[in-house]
């Protein structure tokens, strides 16, 4: 079980908890606000951008290529951008905080 | 926004809880709407995902409740009833009402058409007396194929089903590479003397038509199917050349019907789908239509079109709930598409249609990474990605920005792809 914290745009924060699947299905299921999933976590729309708080990058891990491609040329994305459907929940992200990007 | 708008006796009634009827639902929330939502479909299911159905829920790498469009709950908590396994037979515009298959009748303030479409089963002689063939087109239909696949196999259980797949387009690929995936042995049978021959270029055909034998399934062009007979055992598969296959197991990809029926009945103008205007609205004016039922403008090419796609079916949703609002939106997108294959990603952007030149280009290093730019003249049309988000990612861009492309850097791997190097100034 990891314990998840989201802050939306309008700067509302939720935490929740999740077990198994993507950050983003997590997201959704939850009516997280500018989480969208539109191709349901195959990593093509990028509807489910997400700034990790720096100190937790290291246990979301960096982008992967195809993520790292998908972002390269949007407006708000830094280093910190991961694409939420690409990180899986597991024990090791219990504690984390994403901003959803805008 | 007009008042009416916002009191809580207006009834909006969604037919098809796809994933233009889901999102349009929640859309239509979050924008305001105070009345009643009612989503019907004949689909018993809690709305799903359609895509993973030829892709990840086939191979069995993903279950139905990680595929599903919303939690249950969600539907409770943002007051949107869920009528599955609910039948529609009948639109009436001027009473406003629909008819439910048990007859009783449901009035609407704002009715919303998100039928979709449903699989072409072709005029083959035969076919309505074959042995396990499959459409795949629901959530029930790739259950039965995955199940029928993993039946014992009647000549001994350790043989191999042999499954044929009729159409070469991206469903009947993709579930040719998900049932091999599961061990079958599979052949795909193609008319036309490419596979995706009506919307990729040759290369693009060449490159799938490669992973697909590599991978182990046959895939056969030029292949027009013309008869069907079927003994105890098995299907014999007959083509118009006097080639014939034998099947187990047959799924046809053969192209889809918009599911036009009800909005025809209801005297709504029909093209090829259900006409609408920018706004998504029919010719009733309080009859909207979204999804792949649609035939649509789309300003960015200046045509009117009729697209299968998850975009489509999302941006659509969002601009008729807009509109219903008394907003005025105006739909205005450069569509998009993707599709998995093995362990290629392929991701596809703009309409490709009027194209003169396909240009190719191929970034360097051991990984298949590639990307094929459709242009007519200098106008960039299309960009399909393989493997390639960057690639996707700058097209997307391109196109909508109507940029002027440097080709002969466009095509030179050694020049960096960023796009101060590509856009002509």
């Amino acid at each position: 079980m990891a314990k998840i914290t989201f802050i939306t745009t309008e700067n509302e924060t939720i935490t929740v908890e999740g077990f198994t699947g993507s950050v983003m299905a997590l997201a959704v299921q939850h009516g997280i606000k500018g989480i969208d999933g539109d191709c349901g976590g195959v990593c093509s729309c990028a509807t489910c951008h997400v700034h990790v708080e720096p100190e937790f990058m290291e246990r979301t891990g960096l982008a992967g290529d195809l993520e790292k491609d998908m972002l390269e040329f949007d407006d708000d994305a830094n280093a910190y951008s991961r694409l939420s459907c690409q990180i899986k929940i597991s024990e090791a992200l219990d504690g984390v905080v994403l901003r959803v990007a805008k | 926004m007009p008042e009416n708008l916002l009191t809580n006796d207006q009834v909006c009634v969604v037919i098809g809880a796809s994933h233009a009827g889901v999102n349009f639902a929640f859309s239509l929330r979050n924008e305001g709407w105070q009345g009643d939502i009612i989503l019907f479909d004949s689909d018993p299911m809690l709305p799903y995902h359609r895509p993973p159905l030829s892709k990840g829920y086939l191979s069995g790498d993903e279950t139905m409740e990680q595929d599903l469009l919303k939690p249950a709950e969600s539907y409770e908590k943002e007051r949107i009833s869920l009528r599955t396994g609910v039948f529609v037979s009948k639109i009436d515009p001027q009473a406003k009402t629909i008819t439910l298959g048990d007859g009783s009748i449901q009035a609407y303030s704002k009715l919303v058409i998100a039928t979709g479409a449903r699989p072409i089963v072709p005029p083959i002689r035969g076919i309505d007396t074959a042995k396990n063939i499959f459409v795949l087109r629901t959530a029930a239909d790739a259950f039965s194929i995955r199940n029928e696949l993993q039946s014992p196999c009647l000549r001994a259980a350790s043989e191999k089903k042999r499954v044929i797949v009729i159409g070469g387009g991206y469903i009947g690929l993709e579930t040719a590479a998900s049932l091999r995936k599961l061990g079958a042995e599979v052949t795909v049978l193609e008319r036309e003397e490419r596979i995706l021959a009506r919307i990729t270029a040759p290369v693009m055909s060449a490159f799938f038509h490669d992973l697909h034998q590599k991978n182990g399934v046959e895939v056969l062009t030029g292949k027009n199917v013309i008869a069907i007979e079927t003994n105890r055992e098995h299907n014999v598969i007959w083509c118009d050349d006097d080639s014939h296959y034998i099947a187990d197991m047959i799924v046809l990809g053969a192209g889809i019907q918009v599911n036009k029926d009800l909005a025809e009945q209801a005297g709504l103008e029909i093209e090829n789908g259900i006409r609408v205007n920018s706004a998504a609205r029919t010719s009733d004016e309080d009859i909207y239509a979204i999804g792949d039922c649609t035939f649509h403008h789309n300003p960015h090419y200046d045509r009117f079109v009729r697209l299968e796609s998850v975009q489509n079916a999302v941006d659509q949703a969002k601009v008729a709930a807009a509109a219903i609002m008394g907003k005025q939106p105006v739909y205005n997108t450069v569509p998009w598409f993707w599709s998995d294959q093995y362990d290629i990603k392929l991701q596809m952007v703009g309409l490709s249609t009027g194209y003169n030149q396909a240009l190719v280009r191929k970034e360097t290093g051991d990984s298949v990474r590639f990307s094929v730019w459709y242009f007519n003249d200098d106008n960039l049309l299309a960009v399909d990605a393989i493997n390639n988000g960057k690639a996707y990612v700058l097209g997307t861009k391109f196109i909508k920005e109507r940029q002027k492309i440097n080709k002969a850097h466009l095509i030179d791997s050694t020049v960096e792809f960023k796009p101060g190097n590509l856009v002509v100034e």
